[in-house]
């Protein structure tokens, strides 16, 4: 089911956890709610199960208002960071409860929901452990038995906060994979929250960028890596490099020389300049290029990052190449250009007499 | 190779926390001076008087119905503790309101207040002249001098028991287990019952037992409210006393021996029901 969130405010006595916030979840999508901790990914995870209600703004299940509606009737699955099973229950009591507390009306017969609930743990891998007790699984298990309890009611959608926050990462690996291959076989809406960049881009369909309250970005997992709209996704998603520019007739401008890229239609006046460590090339000599010092090397699996101080009024930023371009270079000077960047602008930034109509940022790219 | 089945029986391997020897030995003794000889010497003297000699004063029917008022009352005292104590700590663990702190204080009153000090505060109270009694005398409800005043003085030094044991389980109830009962559809009164209750029965059985084990040997305000007509409001541990100052030694330790049986055997399958359902819900999340 679609699920519509239109101009959600939230206020947690008087300071805004989320601030006018919307956004289109479509049927059957696996999405991600990603930002750090603080930027209101859980509470809007919560205002959409109905455990919090919003101080403004509404909720929509496909044309219902669920706003209106309580917990109980929204009719979600919610799985918490920490399973929250219930633990006086043995794992098939815990997978059925949601079908056994229905009204007698909507319940269906007990043969029925038995049969459900084993075919739930059978897709979940936990066959056999019916009888169990949570006290006796390990993490994944008890996860594993929380998103089948949650998948027993059927729900309209699938709201998971930090589910794999809890395990380690070998258990949290195979269990991004499964809950991939779960929701490609059973076409849930799923939303889940996670801090973890790598697990939102690899598992899933869309990416929501969150900071502060409010939403920075949303787009699959390669438009917030190769486009970012804002320097906040910019530096939070992947590595990147941040130094401060002038633009001077569509020139870039670094300190006192030009560095070798164009911004056509960017107006004069001072800009930040951002790139990935791998988006570089190497330059022999330097006829308008970024050069420093190398003050680091580290070889990190496939590649070598070095560390380049440009100058003592900017922080070093960091470039990374194969092992073999880095040894080939000069040990203690290096020229690089950017291929990919983006340039970001303050309001403050572009000369007052500039009539501005694109208004924070722009992309341009060079094609070298 | 022979030996392996009996492994089971031995005594835990030393770990390498030390001194489970010292701390053994010590427990022993201690458990032997203080609780075992005394026990000890009481069946002793009793067994003395012969199997049929024991039964007769044993059968005799003042001291069966005293036996009975005193496990009766204990029982009906502990499970109206049982009920209200949990909702008393609900109440202390989960709302805020002004004078908590004074209340969650006043729990634990009836463990300090000496017992004949709340046995003669509550007959002035249930008596049928008193505050509370004289609304209840014209509609034919006696407290005071009946069973009933005998369970109201036992409810009273049984309270804290429920409370104070039950209420460190509540706190630790995560909150999340009541939103996960939520979002399955589950009401209040389902999420209740179905969810927070059971996890509250290991805390609930225990200070049941405690509260249960406490009225059954209370002697200091039951007298007081009792009446302690015989047959009718007598309880145990008076008629022990009464047997005591007729210097009847044999028919005061029989009584004590079957209570000391009758208790340790009730006290022994509650622990473990509670021990069972302990083992079964310990640290799952």
């Amino acid at each position: 089911m679609e699920v519509r969130v239109q101009n959600i405010r939230k206020e947690f006595g008087r300071f805004p956890a989320l601030d006018d916030v919307s956004l289109d979840i479509r049927s059957g999508e696996l999405i991600a709610l990603l930002g750090p901790s603080g930027s209101g990914k859980t509470t809007l995870l919560r205002l959409i199960a109905g455990l919090e209600s919003p101080t403004d703004g509404t909720i929509f299940f496909g044309a219902d208002d669920a706003s209106k509606k309580s917990v109980q009737q929204r009719n979600i699955g919610f799985v918490f960071q920490h399973y929250a099973l219930f633990r006086h229950m043995t794992v098939l009591d815990n997978v059925s409860f949601g079908l056994k507390v229905r009204p007698s009306s909507r319940r269906p017969p007990a043969a029925e929901i038995r049969r459900r609930a084993t075919d739930l743990l059978e897709l979940v891998q936990l066959s056999g452990l019916e009888k169990r007790y949570p006290a006796q699984l390990s993490g994944g298990q008890r996860q594993r038995v929380a998103l089948a309890r949650a998948m027993a009611v059927e729900p309209n959608v699938l709201l998971l906060d930090e589910p794999f926050g809890a395990l380690d990462a070998q258990v949290r690996k195979e269990l991004r994979k499964w809950l991939r291959e779960i929701h490609d076989r059973t076409g849930h809406t799923t939303v889940f929250v996670t801090h973890d960049q790598e697990e939102a881009l690899e598992l899933a369909d869309r990416v929501v960028v969150m900071s502060k309250g409010a939403i920075e970005q949303v787009g699959t997992p390669d438009d917030i890596y190769d486009h970012p709209v804002s320097p906040f996704v910019y530096g939070f998603i992947g590595q990147s490099n941040c130094i401060n520019v002038t633009l001077s007739s569509g020139e870039i401008w670094f300190e006192d020389r030009p560095i070798g890229l164009r911004a056509a239609n960017e107006p004069d006046g001072a800009a930040t300049l951002y790139f990935r460590p791998h988006d570089i090339e190497l330059i022999d000599g330097c006829g308008g290029c970024l050069a420093g010092l190398v003050t680091a090397s580290r070889r990190v699996a496939g590649t070598r990052h070095l560390e380049i101080d440009l100058g003592r009024a900017h922080p070093p930023v960091e470039i990374e190449l194969p092992p073999e371009r880095a040894s080939s270079t000069d040990h203690t000077r290096v020229a690089f250009r950017p291929t990919k960047w983006k340039l970001f602008r303050k309001e403050g930034d572009i000369a007052a007499a500039q009539p501005v109509e694109e208004p924070a940022s722009q992309l341009a790219r060079t094609g070298t | 190779m022979a030996f392996r089945s009996s492994t089971r029986w031995r005594f835990r391997q030393p770990s390498v926390i030390p001194g489970f020897g010292l701390a053994l030995g010590v427990t022993l003794t201690w458990l032997t001076l203080i609780v075992l000889i005394p026990l000890s010497g009481l069946i002793w003297r009793s067994s003395g008087l012969g199997w049929s000699s024991f039964m007769a004063l044993v059968l005799d029917e003042r001291t069966v119905n005293a036996l009975t008022i005193s496990f009766g009352t204990a029982f009906i005292a502990a499970v109206v503790n049982l009920f209200f104590g949990v909702i008393l700590a609900w109440v202390l663990v989960r709302y805020r309101f002004p004078g908590k702190r004074v209340i969650d204080a006043m729990v634990d009153l009836p463990f300090a207040l000496p017992t004949a000090v709340a046995g003669i505060a509550l007959t002035a109270l249930y008596a049928p002249n008193g505050w509370i009694g004289s609304f209840l005398e014209p509609l034919g409800i006696k407290i005071a001098f009946t069973p009933a005043g005998i369970v109201v003085a036992l409810v009273f030094v049984g309270l804290p028991f429920v409370v104070r044991t039950v209420q460190p389980v509540m706190e630790e109830i995560d909150k999340e287990v009541e939103e996960a009962a939520a979002t399955l559809g589950a009401n209040r009164y389902q999420t209740i019952s179905r969810v927070l209750l059971p996890g509250l029965l290991p805390a609930g059985l225990t200070g049941f037992a405690l509260a249960f084990a406490r009225g059954v040997g209370e002697y200091g305000s039951v007298i007081f409210i009792a009446g302690n007509l015989p047959y009718v409001s007598e309880i145990a541990p008076l008629l022990i006393i009464i047997r005591l100052e007729e210097f009847n030694y044999p028919a005061a330790t029989a009584i004590a021996t079957v209570m000391l049986f009758l208790s340790f055997i009730m006290l022994l399958v509650i622990n473990s029901i509670q021990a069972w359902s302990r083992r079964r819900y310990s640290n799952g999340a």
